[in-house]
């Protein structure tokens, strides 16, 4: 059965407990991230009160927004270090679930 | 080839030690205790949705008929199709995920048996409080779809929705829970050297099936809550008057319902995917295309919920799309039938029960599917919407599909569960007049429904030509209760006297047929090692030199008390804030004591 | 640690496939939120009531809980018994100011005559940012039970999946608030 092997599949053996004590990010790192978080969340009031930017508002919004659910996910949740197992079970219903938001929205007149 | 024989292990020499009485079974945590829970109250709520059925067959059976009064014959449509989809079929299926996953994957257990035993007793509790609607001023009557606004307080009065509401969100969570429970035992319990595209399709279609269930019950959780409100707080999510949308209940509950759809039937294709290899003595034809094929199913069911709703006017964009999608699934579930075709052919087929619902499951669920890619054409499904040509279609793939598959498995695997098998004489008898009744049942509804009669309706007029049609499915449907009846007395035969069998009665390639019949509590003395896709088969299995030390978790009393908990806050919804409170404190105490539980003796 | 096949222990794959779920769940009351924003037939409306500086400190505070709760699994991984009853109490205290803050904000609209069955921004409003408060209540509870488990000292580094496990919650729980916080108040206006 050497296909198997060719079509990507995870072995079914036992994987030795290392692979998972991968080192996670230093404490300095999380306070970093913390640090940024802070900025992006004050950038996005920011932009609130700015009425010059209102036309483009949304999108810098879900721009800044993203960027700290991806930094939250990456790094506190450790996503960034963990295998694609997890990242499998997280990313693929994220993706469904952003689908439906956005599929619902567009079928009550917001989008088109 | 190697022999049967040669290549099943001597496994499962251990005792079956089980502790008896009615107390060893509430807290049980052993997977194939709870399976057989679930199987049994499965097919107890599989008969009451056959009675409601078979009244309102009777009802139909001559135009003009006074039998029911309408608003009985409504709760009778409403609670069939919730008893049928939510508390028979899906507890039959999870049945066999309990019973079966963990042999198959040559596991001792799942990986969570107290969230398992929780996970039964939330469906139990939330079937029987919906059940007892009927006691406490008459079951739910809007559909099991429920469509806003006919549910709101002014146009369902009195407490049947509020009942829909609550056991289905005790049932809803009970199946998340196992569903969860699931995922994890298949992705990381497997015996060493079964990597996933080994893993038996059943296997791989409850894989699937468990992330539907995750991901398709939390927006009907969410839309019921909103209904909840809208009933007991004066929400206004669908109140029309308030500018709320009753068409948004209708994509919450479709975006669950069409998922659901699948959920449904992919346990029933995992099944038959394991019985046809077996019967045919011929490994599946392109299992990893079937399994691909499968997880599309799973996948694109997510992206077509609004084929169910082409006559609100979404506009031709929608539905052009929707339309689009729909048409795509047949691609992958028409992969399925020609694989399972392409088994057969050439095989030493076996006819023995199971191998003919199997065969019966394609023959008709094609048809099913057939009549599903018509309605997957906005045009003509303007046409057919509302009427019996729905109702024919869903029947073919539920009863056809579905139910066909999960008997087939029944007859396969009921000599593992009991060590007897099932009397084939009365199988095949009770296969023909199930064949025979469904077949006469739901054919004439087509028609019924291409000349325009209304589905969901308690009567008709005579001179519309709709009598034939009628007849003939109430007759239908007294050969369909017979065959039932043939399975029970065939059940209850059999486990008293049947024929014995041994550890591998078919000759089956996968690993629960290396383990005796029935499995001792701890499934496996040794813990297999895998080295092909039918380890039986294909000279696959080995085992390890040295004897291991087993530990099986202890029974448990807190998953039924947090599951009591639940009911209780669910009940006190509908009798005042102290039972809240009460069910509250019961639920929390019950986590703590499960937390601090030691799991092992 | 049991053996598994992906070297993940069981109740983290557990938690994330949990979050996988309770993605669903969110992505439903935010798409009600929406399809619903600009509908309600009376006021008040959401730019009469949404107070952004007030809730700007609140998501602040949620933010730098999710911090503490990385140090406090950073603690109880490297054995810091100190450490991990600080960050865990830190936790849950920052987490109880949050809530406190939404329960501030949820009697004040109602003094503003924003009740329940008000309009439809009442409905959404109340149910959806109700859904994550009572998140955010539930993960409360589970991380004063951690913290009294390391006041007993029975929390050392081989039961650290335990806290890992909550903490995976508690940042989801995190960022299911960065995209309401965005949604509710920051696109109020457009």
């Amino acid at each position: 059965m050497t296909s198997e092997k060719a079509l990507g599949i995870e072995s079914g053996g036992v994987v030795a407990a290392h692979a998972h004590e991968e080192p996670h990010a230093s404490n300095r790192t999380y306070v970093v991230i913390a640090l940024v978080l802070g900025v992006l969340t004050a950038l996005e009031v920011m932009v609130f009160y700015v009425e010059a930017l209102a036309p483009v508002l949304v999108p810098i919004l879900i721009l800044l927004s993203g960027t700290k659910f991806a930094l939250v996910v990456a790094f506190y949740m450790h996503l960034k270090f963990d295998g694609n197992v997890l990242r499998g079970l997280f990313l693929g219903p994220l993706f469904i679930a952003v689908a439906i938001i956005v599929a619902l929205i567009a079928l009550y007149g917001y989008l088109l | 080839m190697a022999t049967i024989e040669a290549a099943v292990p001597d496994q499962g020499r251990g005792a079956s030690t089980y502790a008896g009485g009615v107390w060893s079974w509430i807290t049980t945590v052993d997977h194939k205790r709870i399976g057989i829970l679930y199987f049994v109250s499965g097919l107890v709520f599989f008969l009451v949705g056959g009675v409601e059925a078979m009244l309102m067959r009777l009802q139909l059976a001559a135009p003009g008929n006074t039998l029911l009064d309408p608003a009985t014959y409504n709760q009778l449509f409403t609670m069939h199709g919730l008893t049928m989809i939510l508390l028979a079929v899906m507890p039959i299926g999870a049945g066999f995920f309990n019973y079966l996953v963990p042999l198959q994957i040559g596991a001792r257990d799942v990986a969570f048996p107290r969230l398992n035993a929780l996970s039964y007793w939330l469906f139990l509790f939330g079937a029987l409080l919906l059940n007892s609607s009927f006691l406490f001023g008459g079951a739910p009557q809007a559909g099991w779809f429920a469509y806003a606004n006919l549910t709101s307080s002014q146009y369902s009065p009195g407490h049947g929705m509020d009942f829909y509401i609550l056991g289905l969100a005790l049932a809803g969570t009970g199946s998340i829970v196992a569903a969860l429970n699931f995922i994890v035992t298949i992705l990381n319990l497997r015996a060493p050297g079964l990597s996933l595209m080994r893993v038996p399709l059943f296997t791989w279609m409850t894989l699937v099936v468990s992330f539907q269930i995750i991901l398709a019950f939390p927006p009907f959780t969410i839309a019921i809550v909103f209904l909840l409100f809208d009933r007991m707080f004066g929400t206004l999510f669908f109140e029309p008057l308030g500018g709320g949308d009753p068409i948004l209940w209708q994509h919450l509950f479709w975006i669950f319902g069409h998922p659901e759809v699948y959920i449904v039937v992919l346990p029933a294709f995992g099944i038959i995917s394991e019985v046809i290899p077996t019967f045919s003595r011929k490994p599946l034809f392109g299992y990893p295309v079937v399994v691909y094929s499968g997880v599309l199913i799973g996948f694109l069911g997510f992206g077509v919920w609004a084929h169910h709703m082409f006559s609100v006017g979404l506009g031709p964009l929608a539905n052009s799309v929707f339309a689009g999608l729909t048409m795509l699934i047949a691609i992958p579930t028409g992969v399925k039938i020609f694989h399972w075709i392409a088994t057969m052919w050439g095989g030493a087929i076996r006819f023995r029960t199971a191998m003919l619902f199997a065969v019966g499951l394609i023959v008709m669920f094609t048809i099913g599917g057939l009549t599903g890619v018509m309605h997957a054409s906005p045009p003509a499904d303007l046409q057919q919407t509302d009427t019996y040509f729905v109702v024919a279609h869903l029947h073919y793939v539920l009863f056809g599909g579905t139910m066909l598959g999960l008997f087939s498995g029944m007859y396969y695997w009921f000599p593992k569960v009991t060590g007897r098998f099932l009397d084939e004489r009365l199988g095949k008898a009770h296969f023909w007049l199930t064949f025979i009744g469904i077949n006469l049942t739901f054919f004439p509804m087509h028609f019924a429904g291409l000349h325009g009669m209304p589905r969901r309706t308690y009567t008709y007029p005579a001179g519309l030509g709709f009598e034939g049609y009628n007849l003939t499915s109430t007759v239908g449907a007294g050969i369909t209760l017979l065959a039932v009846l043939v399975f029970l007395y065939n059940l209850v035969r059999s486990l008293r006297s049947g024929e014995r069998a041994g550890a591998s009665p078919w000759g089956g390639a996968t690993l629960e047929w290396s383990t005796s019949s029935p499995p001792p509590v701890h499934n496996f003395d040794w813990t297999p090692q895998v080295r092909s896709r039918d380890p039986l088969w294909h000279d696959g299995v080995e085992l390890p030199a040295a004897e291991e030390e087993i530990h099986m978790p202890n029974p448990s009393y807190w998953p039924v008390v947090v599951a009591a908990g639940a009911l209780t806050l669910a009940a006190g919804a509908l009798i005042g804030l102290p039972v809240v409170l009460l069910g509250v404190a019961v639920m929390v105490g019950g986590i703590y004591g499960w937390a601090f539980e030691p799991i092992h003796g | 640690m049991e053996r598994t096949n992906t070297g993940v222990p069981n109740e983290k794959m557990l938690m994330w496939a949990f979050i996988g779920s309770e993605c669903m769940l969110f992505a439903s009351l935010i798409a009600t939120y929406l399809t619903y924003r600009g509908r309600s037939l009376v006021g008040p409306y959401p730019e009469d009531l949404l107070n952004i500086p007030f809730i700007t400190v609140t998501t602040f505070v949620l933010l730098m809980s999710s911090l503490t709760m990385v140090l406090a699994l950073s603690a109880v991984q490297r054995g810091d018994a100190r450490g991990s009853r600080v960050f865990l109490l830190l936790t849950a205290v920052l987490g109880i100011i949050f809530v406190g803050g939404q329960a501030i904000e949820f009697s004040h609209f109602a003094g503003e005559g924003l009740g329940l069955s008000r309009n439809l921004f009442s409905s959404t409003f109340f149910l959806t940012t109700g859904f994550h408060g009572a998140h955010v209540t539930v993960g409360v509870i589970w991380l004063l039970s951690l913290w009294v488990l390391t006041m007993r000292g029975r929390l050392g580094p081989e039961s650290s999946v335990k806290v890992e496990v909550a903490g995976l919650y508690w940042h989801f729980v995190d960022v299911v608030w960065i995209v309401l916080f965005t949604v509710i108040y920051l696109m109020s206006g457009s």
